[in-house]
């Protein structure tokens, strides 16, 4: 596909098998408000948008359904697991959001760690291997272990999404070499997701040549989301473009960049 | 003969008449069965099929939507 560069083109950004232009995908979970998170996906250029399963608060205190907030029209809903525990509840939790009847993708989440929300690698691939049987597309959710994303692409997923540091820590891109193993090894998509904190990670992150990156406390957490939104947007079009056009390579000395001809006597 | 019963409404306790639907249920918390993914005793229930399942005593149901999330 085209890009902003007219001499470069990209690889189109295929997820189980539908196609997107923003290679940023963003939650919707601990804006401050929902004004702030509409402009703030907005501003981030994000076609796939995160959500959660959750019970509807039958007393009314406070309406909590997103969708009053998201045209699912506009933005495609990415339902996650979030939360569970097990591969029997996530797999509970990913039907009920295919019910809700927007797309039978699901992000998978089974949390093995209460501290670190580290995935739990054996419920994660029974998880996977059922959804998979049961037509879901699944992306899931994995820490940056190479033999876990190998196992889970065997599994039928539709993307792996390793890490780039916990959930909600914006510690960054912790392990590039990890990340890049598993891009270099694994034929379908893989998204990085969580533990970005600021542009310049969301930039060092693509530069890796993952296919996108999902994010959300990064926007949410920030002083101005909408603004942060900004930034991620371009630093992941940025990372994505450094990627694409190759970097120097790195020399642990200097090499002029001025002649060294014609200096004076 | 009791006309009323027990069941759990997302964890709640609630007394609802003998023989509600999970529709009338939905209309009588004023919930959109558009809005909501209905789940009773562990098995989700179509919309279509909201009307035609009727609440027994200790029942299960759950009642879901999209909330924010990462």
């Amino acid at each position: 596909m085209a890009t902003a560069v007219d001499t470069l083109r990209d690889t189109a950004f295929t997820i189980g098998g539908r196609t997107f232009h923003s290679r940023l995908m963003v939650g919707t979970g601990k804006y401050r408000d929902n004004d702030t998170m509409v402009h703030a996906i907005e501003a981030s250029g994000a076609e796939i948008v995160t959500v959660a399963v959750r019970r509807v608060d039958l007393d009314r205190t406070r309406e909590t359904g997103v969708l009053y907030h998201l045209d699912p029209k506009r933005y495609f809903l990415l339902a996650n697991t979030a939360g569970c525990a097990t591969a029997e509840d996530a797999v509970r939790y990913a039907r009920l959001a295919r019910e809700a009847g927007f797309n039978e993708f699901v992000k998978l989440e089974v949390i093995g760690d209460q501290e670190t929300l580290l995935p739990d690698v054996q419920g994660l691939l029974l998880a996977a291997q059922i959804l998979v049987k049961d037509g879901f597309r699944v992306l899931a959710y994995s820490n940056e272990d190479l033999v876990t994303a190998l196992r889970l692409e065997d599994a039928g997923c539709a993307a792996v999404m390793p890490l780039a540091s916990p959930i909600g820590s914006g510690l960054g891109l912790l392990n590039p070499y990890s990340v890049r193993t598993i891009k270099r090894r694994l034929h379908v998509p893989v998204v990085v997701d969580a533990g970005v904190g600021t542009a310049s990670d969301a930039c060092l992150t693509m530069e890796q040549g993952v296919d996108g990156i999902l994010m959300n406390t990064a926007l949410a957490a920030a002083h101005d989301p909408v603004a942060m939104a900004h930034a991620m947007r371009l630093a992941v079009e940025a990372g994505r473009t450094a990627y694409l056009a190759g970097r120097m390579p790195r020399r642990e000395v200097a090499v002029p960049s001025s002649p060294l001809e014609g200096m004076l006597d | 003969m009791n006309d009323t019963i027990d069941i759990t409404v997302n964890g709640q306790r609630r007394a609802v008449s003998r023989g509600v639907t999970l529709l009338e249920l939905l209309a009588s918390l004023e919930l959109d069965p558009r809005a909501v993914v209905v789940e009773h005793n562990r098995t989700i229930v179509r919309r279509p099929a909201l009307g035609d399942v009727r609440m027994a005593p200790g029942d299960a149901i759950e009642l879901v939507h999209f909330v924010g999330g990462g």
